[in-house]
């Protein structure tokens, strides 16, 4: 284990892995090579294959369901079930977190894996190695913690220890830091780097690129069910636009559309907004916040998680949010009031959620429907829906927008991220708002979509409308804005047009208080 | 991550046939109703041709009316999430005010209707207040109004029981009556079977329209004009059925009510604004309050819409019966519940239909009756029934975890050999996870 990195041994090698499923072929002839002591990153678009990919290697799709073969540790091995891969040594991390946030940090990593003898616990033991697992991983809290009591950064570390617990060779994590804001997500890697040193490979599907590269040792791409490439970081200079172009195939051109805007005047305005938390009465989660919005213009929000970018969109947005205290909002000149939803999709607001599964979409429902349900009455008589006029509406939007599905009859968990986030901008750009507020638009969705989810803001503020972008990736930000707000704790700490915006900048404004500017 | 596109094919392709009765479609019902069909063909070369006998199925709606009538609003508590356990006590509830209402004080049959009708409301509205604005869950409201008003009904009552007047029991009793030239059938009941074909028609002919709107994958023609033929020729078997029972029997009044309530409730759980509503708070609540749907206000009305459904099946059947009871509708929550479930619907809300529960109602009232007839004992029925629900809820459930569309869906696929063709819709269903739990389907996790 101790060899150089192009000596070490192979731990893992995937032979021409095909798994289909009916009608589709998910996986066709994938490879795969892990070394020792690695960081391997697979990389590619949504439906790529890269899931599926995984969920063959841990045991998700037992043997037998697949072809091909899977040589771990010089042999073949033929698991059936999760468990049997995890006595192997491979953990996979899901992306969505498998604790249970009521048990505490102790029960949940020796959950399925309890110490002790004839079914009873010996929780002396269990705390002990727990709080070495804590150690391990980084992570100082108490292990009588409620799992529900840390942030998603610390579950993540938990995860780990849990994993670590498990005796892991091998650990598969699945978008690791999709949820993490930048220092828990630096923490994170620096964790993986340092189980490297100690011998634990790991494999790493991620969408930000950056961290790859910063990471990853080799890089494997697949695209349509197809392992494209391997790629060696260091050996071949890999860099994020060489990555890119392995994922799609092409050369993406810039990333963020070309655009001239034509900013007009100021027509929506919110003055000393003020929201407390909704359980915390002292607690205020946005003070004293001012902005403006101008026609055609795209106003990014730039923040760290928590620090009040949602919680100041979704109060404005009917008080969806916390408990609102004072602020007024201002539209053409005019004083509004939105204390509901419908008031505020009445007034021309639109809000998009960051998450698209929980507040977004019905995903029990088709696009068809899903489409016209934020403003029925625009196509219903008497309460009637128009059942004609909501076909021919969906369907020019699954034109205009590109959303890739047989028919609009379709359900909306059928569709990929992008797909169903394409959807949800058709939602309420159906509803003709004046202001939408888009709350990590591109969250979970891969390189191409993310092209084109900017391509259609840009359209949308071409159109007159003003756009509130609440984003946590700055080339994202600087990409696609006008104008940048920082907020850093509830408080709007900086103001700067995308000219004079720079990433250094807009961090340190998104991490202290100190620079006041006058808004 | 190709999409399979579906194209329409021109002349004629056997493998359309598929599309008949929902193939990939979300007419999940369709599956229940081939159970349905196949239930009813047993029970009949069981029982020897008793089953379709005039003289049993006017009994059979005439018996399972009002159980199907809750079954209507109990799906649209369903599908919003809530649970009502009230119904039974609450149609008892009511049978004895219109009882006594018409017996003690004097009210008019038709005013006593209305009363019941009234009464119904104001206990939905009760129980709404507590399960929209209060929040307490639906289960633990109606679990304490089957008490309140099971404990009411007997209380008023004096635990006797009230016989209603003869005008009154015509909605639980009743007949079409016989108008025009004697043709050898109940004129009426034809020309109700003549309309719901009309019906059928017109609907067909729409789905048609707003399937061309979407530009996409329209069936065959001829697939449309099979499906009216034999739907259409069931609904006229069966009306002529109804039509040639023992002279003076026809279709019965409470099968009007319900088919009435059948149509209406169709219409307004798909095509309404409220509707809509219903279907999107109980598949995501957040995302429909995010959307400007009132929820509070969606759960007040199923509940309330409930009681007072229940309230009519509780006149129906006091009508029947001839006399209020303190015993009436007991356990009757539980065979709506069955209904629903057996016709669909998810226990996590989201996810039901008026058209599939009546079907599960039917298979219920099918199997019973054809039970009855072979003289099973009732012990052996009720074993029986519970393992049908066990069972259809079943297969349902396996189904859906292997991303399968319905029974009939994968019937028609096994029949037509390799027919799963890259133009069948069902398998984008089945579609491989992505990079992301987005796109992934409900993976059939190990266990």
């Amino acid at each position: 284990m101790e060899q150089g990195l192009n000596t070490a041994p192979t731990i893992l090698e995937m032979q021409s892995i095909t798994k289909e499923f009916p009608g589709v072929k998910a996986l066709d002839n994938v490879s795969l090579t892990v070394k020792a002591s690695e960081i391997h990153a697979i990389c590619g678009e949504n439906g790529a294959g890269k899931s599926t990919l995984m969920k063959v290697l841990s045991g998700v799709y037992p043997f037998g369901t697949y072809a091909g073969d899977i040589v771990y540790e010089g042999e073949v091995v033929r698991f059936r079930d999760i468990k049997q891969s995890e006595a192997a040594g491979i953990v996979i991390i899901h992306q969505e977190l498998a604790l249970i946030p009521e048990l505490s940090i102790t029960e949940n990593i020796f959950l399925g894996n309890e110490p002790g003898r004839g079914g009873v616990i010996n929780w002396v033991e269990a705390q002990k190695e727990a709080t070495q697992l804590l150690a391990r991983v980084g992570l100082d809290d108490d292990p009588d913690t409620q799992v529900k009591n840390i942030g998603v950064g610390k579950q993540q570390l938990v995860e780990i220890a849990k994993a670590l617990n498990k005796n892991v060779k091998l650990l598969i994590l699945d978008e690791p830091t999709a949820a993490l804001n930048e220092n828990d997500s630096q923490h994170l890697l620096d964790l993986i780097l340092g189980l490297k040193s100690k011998g634990i490979s790991s494999i790493m599907i991620s969408h930000k690129l950056n961290e790859i590269e910063q990471i990853a040792d080799q890089i494997t791409i697949i695209r349509d069910g197809k392992s494209i490439e391997t790629l060696d970081v260091k050996a071949d200079g890999v860099d994020e636009d060489r990555i890119i172009r392995g994922m799609v195939g092409r050369t993406l051109g810039n990333r963020f559309p070309e655009h001239t805007a034509e900013i007009g005047e100021v027509f929506f305005e919110v003055r000393d907004w003020t929201v407390q938390h909704p359980l915390t009465a002292e607690r205020l989660v946005v003070k004293n916040s001012s902005f403006t919005v101008r026609r055609g213009e795209v106003v990014g929000f730039a923040g760290l998680m928590g620090a009040g970018r949602t919680e100041l969109a979704m109060s404005l947005f009917g008080r969806s949010y916390g408990k609102f205290i004072s602020g007024q909002v201002f539209k053409d000149g005019k004083e509004i009031k939105l204390r509901t939803v419908s008031e505020a999709i009445d007034n021309g607001l639109a809000y998009v959620s960051e998450d698209r599964k929980a507040l977004g979409l019905n995903l029990l429902d088709t696009i068809k429907r899903s489409i016209v349900s934020a403003k029925l009455r625009k196509i219903s008589k008497a309460d009637v829906v128009n059942e004609i006029q909501e076909a021919q509406i969906s369907e020019q939007y699954r034109k205009s927008l590109r959303i890739k599905t047989p028919t609009v009859e379709e359900g909306v968990t059928k569709l990929s991220g992008g797909n169903q986030q394409k959807v949800v901008l058709a939602k309420w750009m159906f509803t003709d708002p004046d202001l939408l507020i888009l709350d990590e638009p591109t969250r979970g969705i891969d390189v191409g979509a993310k092209a084109e989810i900017y391509g259609i803001i840009r359209d949308l503020a071409a159109q007159g409308k003003g756009i509130i972008m609440i984003s946590s990736e700055l080339p994202e930000l600087l990409g696609v804005s006008d104008r940048i707000y920082t907020i850093f704790e509830g408080k709007i700490t900086n103001e700067l047009t995308v000219d004079k915006a720079d990433p250094e900048t807009l961090m340190r404004s998104m991490t202290s208080s100190s620079q006041k500017v006058v808004a | 991550m190709s999409a399979p596109v579906t194209e329409k094919k021109g002349g004629f392709d056997i493998r359309e046939l598929k599309n008949l009765f929902g193939g990939g479609g979300s007419l999940k019902q369709f599956g229940i109703l081939g159970a349905l069909v196949v239930i009813i063909l047993f029970f009949q070369i069981w029982t020897g041709g008793k089953t379709l006998q005039p003289g049993n199925i006017i009994n059979i709606v005439q018996q399972y009316s009002y159980i199907l009538i809750l079954a209507i609003g109990m799906v649209m508590v369903i599908i919003a999430g809530h649970i009502d356990l009230s119904v039974g006590s609450v149609a008892a509830f009511t049978g004895i005010i219109v009882a006594l209402a018409m017996k003690d004080w004097n009210f008019p049959w038709w005013a006593a209707i209305i009363l019941g009708l009234v009464v119904g409301a104001l206990i939905g509205a009760w129980q709404g207040f507590w399960v929209a604005y209060v929040g307490v869950p639906a289960f633990i409201v109606t679990l304490a109004g089957m008490l309140i008003w099971r404990g009411g009904n007997q209380l008023i009552g004096d635990s006797a029981t009230v016989p209603v007047e003869a005008q009154f029991q015509v909605i639980g009793k009743g007949y079409l009556p016989e108008i025009g030239p004697n043709l050898g059938f109940n004129n009426l009941t034809m020309l109700l079977g003549v309309v719901v074909v009309l019906i059928l028609i017109g609907l067909e002919v729409r789905g048609r329209r707003t399937r061309k709107v979407m530009g996409a994958s329209a069936n065959a023609v001829w697939i449309s004009v099979l499906r009216v033929v034999i739907l259409g020729a069931i609904v006229l078997v069966a009306a002529y059925l109804f039509a040639t029972g023992r002279v003076g029997t026809s279709f019965p009044v409470s099968g009007i009510i319900l088919v009435i309530l059948v149509v209406g409730y169709s219409f307004l759980t798909n095509n309404t604004i409220i509707g809509r509503h219903i279907y999107a708070v109980g598949g995501n609540k957040h995302a429909a309050e995010l959307s400007g749907v009132n929820s509070k206000r969606v759960n007040f009305f199923v509940m309330a819409n409930m009681s007072v459904l229940a309230a009519l099946a509780g006149m129906i059947f006091v009508a029947r019966s001839q006399a209020s009871g303190p015993f009436d509708g007991t356990g009757w929550e539980l065979d709506a519940i069955a209904a629903v479930f057996i016709g669909g619907a998810a226990v996590s809300g989201g996810i039901g239909t008026v058209a599939g529960s009546i079907i599960g109602g039917l298979v219920m009232a099918v199997l019973s009756n054809g039970l009855a007839l072979k003289g099973i004992q009732s012990d052996l029925v009720q074993i029986i029934k519970g393992l049908v629900l066990l069972i259809a809820v079943g297969v349902d459930v396996f189904n859906k975890t292997q991303g399968r569309p319905s029974i009939i869906g994968l019937m028609t696929r096994k029949d037509k050999g390799g027919a799963a063709s890259s133009d069948d819709s069902t398998t984008a269903e089945v579609t491989p996870g992505g990079g992301t739990p987005d796109t992934a389907v409900p993976a059939d996790l190990p266990k």
